[in-house]
């Protein structure tokens, strides 16, 4: 049950990002191009998703179970630290670079085109890299 | 600045929006978690016991969103300027950077920012003004 719901998620998420725009990565370029000729078009998906956001995650807080059941693994870290910054803008950094956030990367992947197969397995060796590098906690059941 | 009309899709987007807000909403209410895609997809790199299936399940989701699209409907075109060399260091510092941040576009972006979490809001302001930064290096000083 638990994996079919999540297996409905990303669908959902996935169609989402292709409908956006998300996963043509000239148009997020052209979205983070602001001295050039700008296309605000990505400012309307980030829109649209915290809308329906606000709204459901605030009755996502107010509850102690899911309503499968099970427990509720929202984030509760507070502190704003290095590695924080450090990182997004590392991503920062990459996502401008190539055009590509994991999300759109890995729908991509399921459309076959080449560069989005290299640039996914980039990533996943990126992250695998920090998951197993000496010291750095296991990844969070509930990260952000 | 100047406004590309010619490439600003604001239904598609606002709604693309839409699809990825309530996937992540429907997320956090039915598996209690959030829907970040590099806390997802890092957390599979080093697996724990429990912990795969909805994983894989949710990134699963995203890899087949293609070819359900397609069922209905042509893809949309997408351009990635990037080259391969390129792309696999942008790979690099994107899954890298983001399981140091501890999101991405989703967790942070969508999910975080929906939640008023200010570690979130950070990093979005991070990852932002890094992509804007490096389309402003690559388009404007390198000529790319």
């Amino acid at each position: 049950m638990q994996s079919w719901m999540s297996f409905a998620a990303g669908l959902l998420f996935g169609t989402g990002l292709i409908l956006s725009g998300m996963t043509d990565p000239g148009k997020v370029q052209g979205f983070l191009d602001l001295a050039g000729r700008w296309d605000p078009s990505l400012a309307l998906v980030m829109g649209g998703a915290i809308a329906i956001g606000l709204a459901g995650f605030r009755v996502a807080h107010l509850r102690v179970r899911t309503l499968l059941g099970g427990a509720m693994h929202l984030p509760t870290a507070r502190d704003l630290d290095r590695r924080l910054v450090i990182g997004s803008l590392a991503f920062g950094v990459g996502w401008g670079l190539g055009g590509f956030c994991p999300g759109p990367a890995l729908v991509s992947l399921g459309t076959g085109e080449p560069k989005a197969i290299v640039f996914t397995i980039a990533m996943l060796a990126g992250m695998g890299f920090h998951e197993w590098w000496p010291g750095t906690p296991r990844a969070d059941a509930a990260p952000a | 600045m100047s406004i590309a009309w010619n490439h600003f899709t604001p239904w598609a987007s606002l709604i693309g929006g839409l699809l990825i807000g309530a996937s992540a909403v429907m997320f956090a209410l039915l598996n209690g978690r959030i829907a970040g895609i590099s806390g997802i997809a890092g957390g599979l790199l080093r697996p724990r016991r429990g912990d795969i299936g909805w994983r894989a399940a949710f990134l699963l989701g995203l890899i087949v969103a293609p070819f359900a699209w397609r069922t209905f409907a042509q893809l949309p075109a997408v351009r990635i300027d990037a080259g391969y060399a390129a792309l696999v260091a942008a790979g690099l510092l994107v899954g890298a950077g983001t399981r140091l941040g501890g999101g991405c576009t989703s967790g942070h972006g969508v999910c975080g920012l929906s939640r008023l979490s200010p570690r979130s809001l950070v990093a979005t302001l991070s990852f932002m003004a890094a992509g804007f930064v490096t389309v402003f290096v690559l388009r404007h000083l390198l000529g790319a």
